[in-house]
Parts: structure tokens; C-alpha cells; sequence
């Protein structure tokens, strides 16, 4: 009885106050973190429906992983890499070509696609939307279609990789056009330069540290999105990937990652130290 | 003797930049040789003839009943793609927290390289190899991809994460301590109000490009839109691949528009 | 009531911030330390509440050794002593409000304070300090919002809000105007009256020394050089402190209208 009664006053005394409680933050503002909090959620619980991916099966998954990078993949099979090579070299090779071509056929088309160079309104908005549509583009559909149109073998690759790269390197490169500092490239105009010994003279020598920078950038990128490219015929390690993997052949796989992996780091430690340098 | 002498100017650099000039030629010269040489680029069909292909890709598939017909498919596949960059991309941005903290230099100290390390070393393998494991280790369908994403996601966010971490201003977090403050009040009050937009903004940026990466994964089995897109190409359907493709694009516009606007909102 | 004994404090790279530091500092005074930058203000204000700690001597408060306190007690402690610093370190994107009741974390348990279940006492008492320093109406405003004057008052409202026996501030008027500079003076002088708190500030402007201190005392490379009544200082004190003739500089200026 005297509990009840003490729990009566204490709803009494919260009712009596209840009107006069001073918020530390405003209910609106702690509706719209409700509001948002409750989407991120509910977004999250249908994603794990879609994806059958609930975390209770996450958690239990964990186990099956190391059993399969531990039990399968440990050890790969060392002297399977004289096969790992050649078509590694051949990846190489189409990333270093496709990264070669877009450096060279971006530069003009940055120009473009920089505001402060190209002061005809719709021509500087029709290359943004083509460049935007052609970046949404994932490289492996690029690939499939450069498959259809050019046939099994690296040089779908090549095409594939460069439309990629091409996107990413001239949004990159336009941006630093559109930062340059514009007094050059008045003192130019106003000697009397053309449109080209403006870009020469005034822009591209502001640019070149960091067209240089983002040229190796989009090559780390493009070394990456090669490995995969043989999965639809547009040579590289793919090729060999998927066969293996439809073979189940566990040891040659991990071998194949492991070679890869340690090229990517190689070309990647090598690649950041001359960025580091350069800007 | 103190006049210049104009006809025999030199520049004292000179020498060590035509050094490097030909040295830097040299080595991609042997670069370029080995992969002409190296690696066959022959075409079966020159690229000039792609016309009645592209227009295949491009331009029927909008006008062929059969295609129109399996746009609802198309879309329920659309929407397994980012369901799975939702998924991964909100695992891996919960897990990339600790992480983050703890390569953060100024709350990880001398342990601040471990979590540095381990970063470096996720983000140096390409997403698709990580794909590729998890198909094999939990079997084929969406679930190896969301494992693939929030892994690599990690890798990324966990990075950018520790860079927001030690940006922050510790003298609020030495103020807070100056009140009494326990360790995790100062957490609360002094750090995540700090990070906590950066990190949302990070978070929808790297939703982004998971969009982009889960509508492949199916090529490797790991779900989405990647699978039937594979299965149309190999059977040289390309009415299909094209309406597919309408549909990626159209889906990742619309994203990244919705999620720019929200980013600009966020900093 | 805070008695220093014999307390040096050495920086781990060898420098010598405090050298042999003998002081006893009443309750409810107004202490104002004065030197030049270098000379071991700072380390003198933030030794009080251990922000630095001092290497050598006694640092007694009530008659207790604060420098032998264990972790636990030393927070205890510092939930009575309010800070004040020059950049005022509000955290910029949380509400006013929320930086105030950060002056109760201390009084909080931490499970409550993490789902900022404060009590409405807490709240009540934050929104009357903002009120004393004259900012209530700014409590639900982002604190970046405001200006560097009102900024700092929300500091000393953080600082009231801990209900404190003491308030150290830290130069609390270095990167305001000369106008602000007054008015923010104005408050920590009204709030040692009113609730009979010490204050020990630290500032480099000569004048305001003079108008608001009830005693000054001057620092040179870590040692005491000065100790007296504000009313028993003059320009020729100051030299004598700083070594050097006085600058236009180290005046804030009066303003006669404030």
C-alpha cells in the first residue's frame, strides 16, 4: 500500500510538471532524428529481406569464411603462378594502355567540360551531361559491350577500360581547370592569344602537376577494374579466374589472389610516392 | 665582370631535368614495347562496323514490346542491387567506426598504425576478388555480395573516418574532461557531435559508388542485376543488355542526385 | 581556499613552466594574474585544476593535497571548478543549451547523460545561468551561430551551470573587441559578487587588470614577481613586471559608454 502510494504521488508530481518541463532539445527537431533514425532502420530491414542477408546470418557466416580462406584457399598452390603470369602481364598491359589513351584525349575534352574556358553555355552543358551519363556507366557493362562489338580478347578491354577512365579523369581534370588562377589567362587574351596559346600558355602549366597526379590515380583505378574484364571475355587474369572457379580449384585461385594481390600493392605504393611528390 | 654574359646564359637545372626527362622516356618506352609486343590487340571486327550494334543497344530496346514486357524484372533486380549496397554500405559504416577510432593517431596512439595497416591492406584488394571468396565460402546470391561491400566499405570509410577523427578539436575534449566529465560523456558530448555529419556525408558518398559496384557483382554470382545482365550478353541479346543498362544508369542518376542534395544538407 | 607550497612544474622536454610557486588565493576573491605570454599563466591556471600537473610541492585546496588524488577523485574535484578559455571551446554544432548542461556531465551518471536524460532541475539551472550572462533567448541556437561575445558568455554560463566554488578563465578575453572585452569582464566580476565564487583570471591587458582585480599578481618566466592589492599597482608595477616599458598594446582601451 505504501509503495502504491509513493508511485501515485511521483505520477502526480510528473503530471503537475509535465506542462512546465523545459525540452533540452525541441520536439521538432527530435521528431526529424526520430523520423530519420526510423527510415535508416526500416530501409536497412528491407535490404536485409531482399538481400537474405539478416545479421544473425552475417554473424553465423563468419565462421564459414575463415573455414574457407583457412581450410581452401590456405596454402595456394605455389607453382601454379608460371600460368598466373602471362595473363597478369596481359591486365597490366590493357590497364597501361586504356589509362595512356584516356590521358591523352582527355585533355582537350577537359577544356571543354571546364566552365571558365568554354563560355558557350550550351556547348559546356551538353559535354557535363554526356561525361555524367558516361560515368554511371559500370566498367564490366562497358566491357560486355566493347565484347559485342570488337570480339574476344584484349583490346575490348583496352576500349572498355578508356571509356571508364576517360569519365572519371576529365571530370578530375576539369575541376582543377575550372580552380586555375584566371590572371594568366587574361594577360594572354589580352596579348592577343588564341583560344590554343591561352590553354598553352596560361592553363596547362598551372594544370600539369596534378593532370599528372590524377593520370596515375585513374591507372591505379583502371589496374584494379582489369582484373575482373576476362570474366566477360576482355582479356586479362579473368579469364583464368572463372575457370578456375568453375573448376573449384581452390589452391590455383589463391594463388591467382595472391600474385594479384601483391601487384595491386606494388603498383599502388609505387604510384602514391610519385603522387606525394608531385602536388 | 659583373655584366652578364647574355650569349652564354645557362640554366643550372638544366641537366638534371633532361635526365630525368630521358630517363622517365626510357622506362616508358620498354613499358610501351612490352605491351604492344606482349599482348595481341587484334580486333575480328573493326569498331567502325559497330553501327546496326549499337543501335541494338541504344535505340531498339525501346521500341520492342517483348523488352518492355521484362522492364518489371529488370526492376526487381534493380532493386536487389541496392538493396545490397544498402546493406553493405550501412555494415560496413557501423564497423568502420571502431576501426576508424582506433587508426585514428590521436585516440588509437602507439596502436594507431595496427588499425592504419590493416585499412591499407582491405583497400588494396580490388572489391570483385573479395566477391569472388565470399560467393565461394557462403555460396551464390545477394548475401556474398553484401559480405564483399561492407567489407571493402570498411576499408574506405574506416580511412576517411580516422581522418575526420583527428581533425577534431581536442581542447573541447580537455575542456569537458576540465568539468568532471567521465570518458564516455566525453565521447558523447565532445567527439560525436563533431564527427557525426562528416561521417553520415562519407557514408552516402561511399552509397554511391556501391551502387555502382553491386549492379557487376552478379557477374561473379555475388546477386543483382550483374547476373541477368551476364546471361543476356553471352546469349548475344543485346536488346536486353541495352534496356538493363537504361535501367542502371537511370537507377544511379537518381541516386546520386537524392544523395548529393542530402550531403550538401549534412556539412 | 587554495594555498600553493613550494610548486614547480617541469615540462617533459626539460622547460620550466612553474619554479617554486608560494601562494594563497581566499575564497571569493578576485585574483587576476598578469605577465607576458611565456611566462607561466596559463600553466599557473590550468596546475589548479590539474589540466597540467605540477611535479614538485603541495597544491592544497580546503587543506587537501590535490596532487595525490586518484583518477575517481580528481574528477569529483573538478566538477567544482569551472574553466573559461580564449577560444571558448563550445562544441560548434551542438545547441546552446547542450553545451551548458555539459557543465553537469560531472553531477550526471554517464548511462543518463548519454541519452541526455537531465534532470529537469539540470535544465532549469542551465537556462538560469544562460539567463545571468543575458543569452536565455539563444538556448535552442546552433552554438556557431552566435557571436565570439555571446560565445563566451555561454562558456561562463557552462561554468555557472557546474555551480562552482571557483571559475578559472584563461585569458577569457583575448579574441573579443574592446567593448565585448568589458561587458564579458562586467559578468565574472557581477557573478564573483553575487555567488561569492573565486575568480583567477589571466589577462595581458593592463587596464582591465586594473579595473576588475581585487589583487594582482605578476609572473616572470615562472616565478612570482608581484603580489598585491589591485589598488596598490601602477603603470610603474607593470614594467616591473613585464621588464619593459608599457605598449599601446598591452591596454584594451576604455569604453566609457559601456
Amino acid at each position: 500500500m505504501v509503495a502504491r502510494s509513493k508511485k501515485t504521488t511521483w505520477w502526480v508530481t510528473y503530471q503537475m510538471n509535465k506542462e512546465k518541463r523545459v525540452p533540452i532539445i525541441p520536439a521538432k527537431q527530435k521528431l526529424m532524428a526520430l523520423v530519420i533514425l526510423a527510415i535508416v532502420i526500416s530501409l536497412y530491414y528491407l535490404a536485409s529481406i531482399v538481400t537474405n542477408s539478416s545479421p544473425a546470418r552475417l554473424i553465423n557466416g563468419i565462421p564459414h569464411i575463415f573455414e574457407f580462406v583457412f581450410v581452401d584457399l590456405i596454402p595456394p598452390n605455389w607453382s601454379y603462378y608460371s600460368r598466373v603470369l602471362p595473363p597478369l602481364l596481359e591486365t597490366w598491359n590493357i590497364a597501361l594502355l586504356a589509362t595512356s589513351l584516356a590521358v591523352i584525349f582527355c585533355l582537350p575534352i577537359s577544356f571543354l567540360a571546364a566552365g571558365n574556358i568554354n563560355k558557350k553555355a550550351w556547348f559546356y552543358q551538353t559535354v557535363r551531361f554526356l561525361l555524367n551519363v558516361l560515368r554511371t556507366i559500370p566498367d564490366m557493362i562497358l566491357a560486355v559491350m566493347f565484347v559485342a562489338m570488337v570480339g574476344i580478347g584484349a583490346l575490348a578491354g583496352v576500349y572498355a577500360l578508356f571509356f571508364f577512365s576517360l569519365g572519371i579523369l576529365v571530370k578530375l581534370v576539369s575541376e582543377t581547370v575550372e580552380a586555375i588562377d584566371p590572371g594568366p589567362l587574361e594577360a594572354i587574351r589580352a596579348t592577343g592569344g588564341n583560344i590554343f596559346q591561352v590553354v598553352w600558355f596560361g592553363a596547362l602549366p598551372q594544370i600539369l602537376p596534378q593532370y599528372v597526379s590524377y593520370s596515375l590515380y585513374v591507372l591505379e583505378i583502371n589496374v584494379r577494374a582489369s582484373l575482373v574484364l576476362g570474366f566477360v571475355g576482355a582479356g586479362g587474369i579473368g579469364l583464368i579466374l572463372r575457370q578456375q572457379m568453375s573448376l573449384f580449384n581452390y589452391g590455383n585461385i589463391a594463388m591467382i589472389i595472391f600474385i594479384t594481390f601483391i601487384m595491386v600493392t606494388i603498383i599502388d605504393t609505387v604510384s602514391t610516392s610519385l603522387r606525394k611528390r608531385l602536388v | 665582370m659583373s655584366q652578364l654574359d647574355i650569349n652564354n646564359m645557362k640554366n643550372p637545372k638544366r641537366a638534371k631535368y633532361w635526365w630525368t626527362f630521358a630517363a622517365v622516356t626510357a622506362f616508358m618506352a620498354i613499358l610501351y614495347y612490352i605491351a604492344f609486343t606482349e599482348t595481341r590487340l587484334g580486333a575480328q571486327r573493326s569498331i567502325w562496323e559497330s553501327g546496326p550494334l549499337l543501335q541494338r543497344f541504344f535505340w531498339d530496346p525501346f521500341f520492342m514490346p517483348e523488352i518492355h514486357a521484362k522492364i518489371p524484372d529488370y526492376f526487381g533486380y534493380m532493386i536487389e542491387t541496392v538493396a545490397i549496397a544498402y546493406a553493405g554500405t550501412l555494415m560496413g559504416a557501423i564497423l568502420a567506426i571502431p576501426v576508424g577510432f582506433l587508426a585514428a593517431q590521436n585516440v588509437g596512439g602507439h596502436f594507431s598504425f595496427i588499425g592504419k595497416g590493416v585499412l591499407n591492406a582491405v583497400r588494396a584488394f580490388p572489391e570483385i576478388l573479395f566477391a569472388i571468396i565470399f560467393v565461394a565460402a557462403v555460396g551464390m546470391g545477394p548475401f556474398a555480395g553484401v559480405l564483399a561491400i561492407s567489407i571493402n566499405s570498411i576499408g574506405m570509410l574506416g580511412k576517411l573516418y580516422a581522418e575526420v577523427i583527428e581533425s577534431i578539436d581536442m581542447e573541447i575534449i580537455s575542456t569537458l574532461k576540465a568539468t568532471g566529465a567521465s570518458k564516455l560523456q566525453v565521447l558523447v558530448y565532445g567527439v560525436i557531435p563533431q564527427v557525426l555529419p562528416e561521417f553520415s556525408s562519407y557514408a552516402l558518398y561511399r552509397y554511391e559508388i556501391d551502387v555502382r559496384s553491386s549492379s557487376v557483382l552478379g557477374i561473379v554470382g555475388a546477386g543483382g542485376i550483374g547476373a541477368p545482365l551476364i546471361l543476356a550478353a553471352n546469349n548475344r541479346s543485346f536488346e536486353e543488355v541495352g534496356m538493363m543498362l537504361f535501367i542502371i544508369v537511370l537507377t544511379v542518376t537518381v541516386i546520386d542526385l537524392i544523395s548529393t542534395n542530402i550531403r550538401k544538407r549534412l556539412v | 581556499m587554495i594555498q600553493f607550497r613550494n610548486v614547480s612544474l617541469t615540462y617533459p622536454n626539460g622547460h620550466k613552466g612553474l619554479k617554486n610557486i608560494n601562494l594563497e588565493i581566499k575564497d571569493g576573491e578576485f585574483v587576476v594574474i598578469v605577465g607576458l605570454s611565456g611566462a607561466g599563466k596559463s600553466t599557473l591556471i590550468r596546475s589548479i585544476n590539474q589540466m597540467v600537473k605540477p611535479t614538485d610541492g603541495e597544491l592544497l585546496i580546503d587543506g587537501e593535497n590535490t596532487l595525490k588524488f586518484s583518477d575517481r577523485r580528481l574528477r569529483s574535484f573538478r566538477r567544482n571548478i569551472g574553466m573559461i578559455f580564449q577560444n571558448y571551446n563550445l562544441v560548434k554544432r551542438s545547441s546552446v543549451l547542450r553545451n551548458v548542461l555539459a557543465g553537469r556531465l560531472g553531477h550526471t551518471g554517464t548511462l543518463r547523460s548519454i541519452f541526455s536524460l537531465f534532470s529537469q532541475e539540470d535544465v532549469k539551472l542551465a537556462l538560469n545561468s544562460l539567463d545571468r550572462v543575458g543569452i536565455a533567448e539563444k538556448a535552442y541556437i546552433r552554438a556557431d551561430q552566435l557571436s565570439g561575445g555571446q560565445q563566451q558568455r555561454v562558456s561562463i554560463a557552462r561554468a555557472l551551470t557546474q555551480k562552482p566554488k571557483l571559475i578559472l578563465a584563461d585569458e577569457p578575453v583575448a579574441s573579443l573587441d574592446p567593448p565585448t572585452s568589458h561587458a564579458v569582464m562586467k559578468d565574472l566580476k557581477r557573478i564573483n559578487k553575487e555567488d561569492n565564487i573565486t575568480m583567477v583570471v589571466n589577462l595581458h591587458a593592463i587596464d582591465l587588470s586594473m579595473q576588475y582585480a581585487d589583487r594582482i599578481i605578476g609572473l616572470r618566466n615562472g616565478e612570482v614577481v608581484f603580489d598585491g592589492p589591485a589598488s596598490s599597482v601602477s603603470e610603474q608595477t607593470f614594467e616591473d613586471i613585464y621588464g619593459r616599458p608599457i605598449k599601446e598594446d598591452d591596454l584594451v582601451g576604455d569604453v566609457s559608454n559601456e
